[in-house]
């Protein structure tokens, strides 16, 4: 058995089939910003995140969460191997972005919490738990390469 | 990490919309942290928790209406949650991490059921005021 079992693998692919990778990218990011707002710190340039509001609607925070997200999509084709997949992002975010691993867990649970939102009671305990492997999967992934 | 009016408003305001179904979501909340976070089950290794279990249904229940007495008396946690607050530093022992992981379960369970309520404003408010609830409970472990 690899990181998730064949039957993880099914429910994890099942939804993120149906997921809008731009716009939950946009939502999940903005939404971090909103409930931990220290994380604001990595941000600066990106203008108006006075409100809530401002950050749901803010450009660069959505550009900058579909970049996220789709990172993260391209990450969960070698589920198997995640460590390996985002090896360079991890020194990047280490190296150059300094950015505290706890970040990517705070970040892993906001999307399951987007996720629950967009499906509903699709998103069963299962299928939350699955999903919680995964973010645990790349947070750790991600955070792997710091020195 | 303080209450503001306005997290205080989006709560009660959440929470009065739940209403009845609070229970429900407690117990919801519960089977959630089990199932994803298999350590936190270390708590109830003489409780039958599979699905449906009566068990897990009471103590969703008994959750459930901690938080609505908190809701009641959001201007004033430590007193209104002082009983419970020493229940978990002298008997239960619960580790303060686990807090985090019901919480955060019960951010899910929200969202799932309340989605038209579960803007990013409320989403933190319930956030802070589930932090703020946790460490009462954790505040007199030592």
């Amino acid at each position: 058995m690899g990181f998730l079992t064949a039957e993880e693998k099914g429910l994890v692919n099942g939804l993120w089939g149906k997921v809008n990778v731009d716009e939950v990218g946009g939502e999940a990011l903005g939404r971090l910003l909103v409930v931990y707002p220290w994380t604001q710190r990595f941000f600066q340039s990106f203008g108006d995140l006075s409100s809530a509001d401002a950050i749901m609607g803010n450009s660069k925070v959505k550009a900058h969460g579909k970049k996220v997200l789709n990172s993260f999509s391209d990450g969960l084709k070698n589920i198997d191997d995640l460590k390996g997949a985002f090896a360079k992002l991890s020194e990047l975010h280490c190296d150059k972005l300094h950015v505290d691993p706890e970040n990517f867990r705070l970040l892993g649970n906001v999307l399951v919490c987007v996720l629950a939102h967009h499906f509903g009671h699709e998103f069963n305990p299962q299928v939350q738990a699955a999903f919680q492997k995964v973010v645990a999967g790349v947070a750790s992934a991600l955070a792997h390469r710091y020195h | 990490m303080v209450l503001s009016a306005a997290d205080k408003s989006n709560v009660k305001a959440c929470w009065g919309k739940i209403g009845s179904h609070a229970g429900d979501y407690g117990t919801e909340a519960l089977e959630r942290t089990f199932c994803c976070f298999p350590t936190t089950k270390t708590y109830f290794h003489h409780f039958d928790l599979s699905h449906g279990s009566a068990q897990v249904k009471a103590h969703g229940q008994k959750v459930a209406d901690a938080l609505t007495q908190a809701v009641a008396h959001i201007n004033d946690l430590p007193n209104a949650l002082s009983a419970l607050s020493d229940l978990h530093a002298y008997k239960l022992r619960v580790d303060p991490v686990n807090f985090k992981l019901l919480s955060h379960c019960l951010l899910v369970t929200l969202a799932c059921h309340h989605p038209a309520e579960f803007t990013p404003a409320v989403h933190a408010s319930l956030d802070k005021f589930f932090s703020a609830v946790s460490t009462v409970l954790t505040s007199k472990y030592r």
